[in-house]
C-alpha cells in the first residue's frame, strides 16, 4: 500500500500524483476515489493533469477520455486501457494498493 | 459505393480507413502510400526518434491487428501520380490503376527545400538525419525556428551538438503564437546554449557552411530547414479537382467533385489548411460520413490545437491568434518556463498557450470562445 496523501488534499474533482512502480494518479470523482496509471497509453502525458468529467479523465496531450472504473479508453489514438489499482481510505488518508492491479 | 481509394497512408488516410470500416463501409478498400512504410506517426521523428529514445515500432500508428481489421489492399512504396475524375481512375506509379467510386485525398505535405540542406518529414528522413548527427558531426545550422526546426535544435543539442538557429523574421513563431510568446519559444533556444540569429535570411548554403544575406557565415556539418511545407497536389494536375494552395473543401471536406473528399494537411477546408496531427485526426471521421451521404452532412470547425516537446519545455497550443489585443497570464510566469495565458479579443478568448502547464491549459482550453474568464483552480 501506498500512502497518497489525506482525504482533506483530494477533494471532489482533484487528482494526485504519487510515484510506485509507475506514476499512478489518483482522482476524487465526485467522491468516489479511482487510482489508474498516470501516464496515458498513447503518449507521454500525465493524466493526473487532464481534465475530469464523471469518472473519465481526458488526456491533457490529445484528449482520449478513459473510464477510471475500468481503465479502458474511449476511442483514439489511445487504444489500450491504462491499468487500475484498489483505492483505500483509512483513518482519513488515502492509500493505493499497487499489489493489485487490473487490466481491462 | 462499391471501391474507395484512399490516397495518402499516413496519419489521415490511416485515419480516414479506419473511419470508413467504423461507419460501415464494407466494399473495397485501397490505401495507397508513396513511402514504403506501414502508416507511422511523424511528430516523434523530430524529438524521441531523432534523439534515439523512441525506436521504430512505437511509431506504428497502428498495430497489425489493427491493420488487419481494416482489410484493405495496401499499395504502399507506391505514389497516386494522375486522378481522372471522369473515368474515376487512380494512375499509380507502379503503371497500376485503380477505378475508385469514391476518393479520399489524404497526400499531405511536402517540405519546402533549400539546395544544400535536409528536410525532416518523413521516417527515412530522420534515419538519415539521426546518422548525420550522431556520425561524427559536430556543428548544426537550422534554417527555420518554427516548430520542427526548435525541436530539432533541440534534440541535437541533447546529441552535444553546436547549434545555430536562423530565422528569417524578427521573432520566432511570432505569426503563429504572437510576438511576447513567440520571443519566450525564441529565449527557450538561449536558455540551453543554441544561438539564435532572427530578421536574417539564407544567401545560400556551400560546402563551408550557411551564408547569410548579412554576409556572416556559420560553419556547419550538417544543415537542416525546417521552413515549412507545400500541399501535395501535384498528381491531381488535369483532374476536375479544384486546388489552390491545397485541395479547395467545404467545411466538411467535400471538394467540388462528386465522391472526392480531402482530409489532413493537403486539405483546404473553408479557405484554410489545418496542418496539424489532431485536425488530420479529426478531420477524417467527418470527411468520410460526407463521402459515404454523397453530400455534406457533417462540419468540422474545432480550432486547431497541437503541441510541441523542446528543451524539456512541453507547449501547447490551441486556437487562433490574429487580431487578438492582449494575452493574460494565468497561471506561472514566462521566465519559470512554466505558464499558461490566454489570448483575449475584446475579453473573449480566443487561443490558449501553456509551457510545461497541462493542467491549467486542459482547463482553459474549455473557456475559448467565452468571455467569462473564471480562475481555473
Amino acid at each position: 500500500m501506498i500512502r497518497v496523501c489525506t482525504v482533506l488534499d483530494l477533494p471532489p474533482g482533484e487528482a494526485v500524483r504519487v510515484v510506485a512502480h509507475v506514476p499512478i494518479a489518483v482522482f476524487n470523482a465526485d467522491g468516489e476515489l479511482y487510482a489508474v496509471d498516470d501516464t496515458c497509453t498513447h503518449q507521454d502525458a500525465s493524466l493526473a493533469d487532464g481534465w475530469l468529467e464523471g469518472c473519465w479523465v481526458e488526456c491533457p496531450l490529445h484528449a482520449s477520455s478513459f473510464d477510471l472504473r475500468t481503465g479502458l479508453p474511449n476511442g483514439l489514438p489511445a487504444k489500450r486501457p491504462v491499468r487500475t489499482y484498489p483505492v483505500v481510505v483509512r483513518d482519513d488518508v488515502v492509500y493505493v494498493d499497487t499489489a493489485v492491479q487490473d487490466v481491462a | 459505393m462499391r471501391t474507395i481509394a484512399v490516397i495518402g497512408a499516413s496519419l489521415a488516410g490511416l485515419r480516414s480507413a479506419e473511419a470508413l470500416r467504423a461507419q460501415g463501409f464494407d466494399g473495397r478498400l485501397v490505401v495507397v502510400g508513396d513511402e514504403p512504410h506501414e502508416p507511422y506517426d511523424r511528430p516523434p521523428l523530430s524529438k524521441g526518434f531523432l534523439l534515439g529514445t523512441t525506436d521504430r515500432e512505437s511509431l506504428a500508428l497502428a498495430d497489425a491487428d489493427g491493420l488487419a481489421a481494416l482489410d484493405a489492399e495496401w499499395r504502399l512504396g507506391v505514389r497516386a501520380e494522375r486522378l481522372d475524375t471522369s473515368t474515376r481512375e487512380v494512375h499509380l506509379s507502379d503503371g497500376a490503376t485503380v477505378v475508385a467510386d469514391g476518393v479520399v485525398i489524404a497526400t499531405g505535405g511536402a517540405p519546402r527545400t533549400l539546395p544544400g540542406t535536409r528536410a525532416l518529414r518523413t521516417l527515412d528522413d530522420a534515419v538519415e538525419l539521426r546518422a548525420a548527427l550522431t556520425g561524427g558531426a559536430e556543428r548544426l545550422v537550422v534554417v527555420g525556428a518554427g516548430f520542427i526546426g526548435a525541436e530539432v535544435a533541440s534534440t541535437a543539442r541533447l546529441l552535444g551538438l553546436d547549434v545555430t538557429v536562423v530565422e528569417v523574421l524578427p521573432i520566432p513563431l511570432g505569426r503563429i503564437l504572437g510576438p511576447e510568446i513567440g520571443a519566450v519559444c525564441g529565449e527557450l533556444h538561449l536558455d540551453h546554449g543554441v544561438r539564435l540569429r532572427c530578421g536574417v535570411g539564407v544567401e545560400e548554403v556551400s560546402t563551408s557552411g550557411v551564408v547569410l544575406t548579412d554576409g556572416e557565415v556559420l560553419p556547419a556539418d550538417v544543415v537542416v530547414a525546417g521552413v515549412g511545407a507545400r500541399p501535395e497536389t501535384d498528381w491531381l494536375a488535369g483532374s476536375d479537382v479544384a486546388v489552390g494552395n491545397g485541395v479547395l473543401c467545404d467545411q466538411g471536406g467535400v471538394t467540388n467533385v462528386p465522391g472526392v473528399v480531402a482530409v489532413g494537411d493537403v486539405a483546404r477546408w473553408s479557405g484554410q489548411r489545418h496542418e496539424h496531427w489532431t485536425s488530420a485526426a479529426e478531420q477524417a471521421a467527418v470527411a468520410v460520413r460526407n463521402l459515404l451521404a454523397g453530400a455534406t452532412v457533417d462540419t468540422h470547425d474545432k480550432p486547431g490545437y497541437f503541441w510541441s516537446d523542446q528543451y524539456g519545455v512541453r507547449i501547447q497550443f490551441i486556437g487562433e491568434t490574429h487580431l487578438y489585443d492582449e494575452i493574460r497570464y494565468v497561471d506561472g510566469s514566462a521566465q519559470d518556463r512554466k505558464f499558461a495565458a490566454v489570448y483575449l479579443r475584446e475579453d473573449v478568448v480566443v487561443g490558449v498557450v501553456s509551457m510545461n502547464d497541462a493542467r491549467h491549459f486542459t482547463r482553459l482550453r474549455r473557456q475559448l470562445g467565452t468571455a467569462a474568464l473564471s480562475t481555473p483552480n
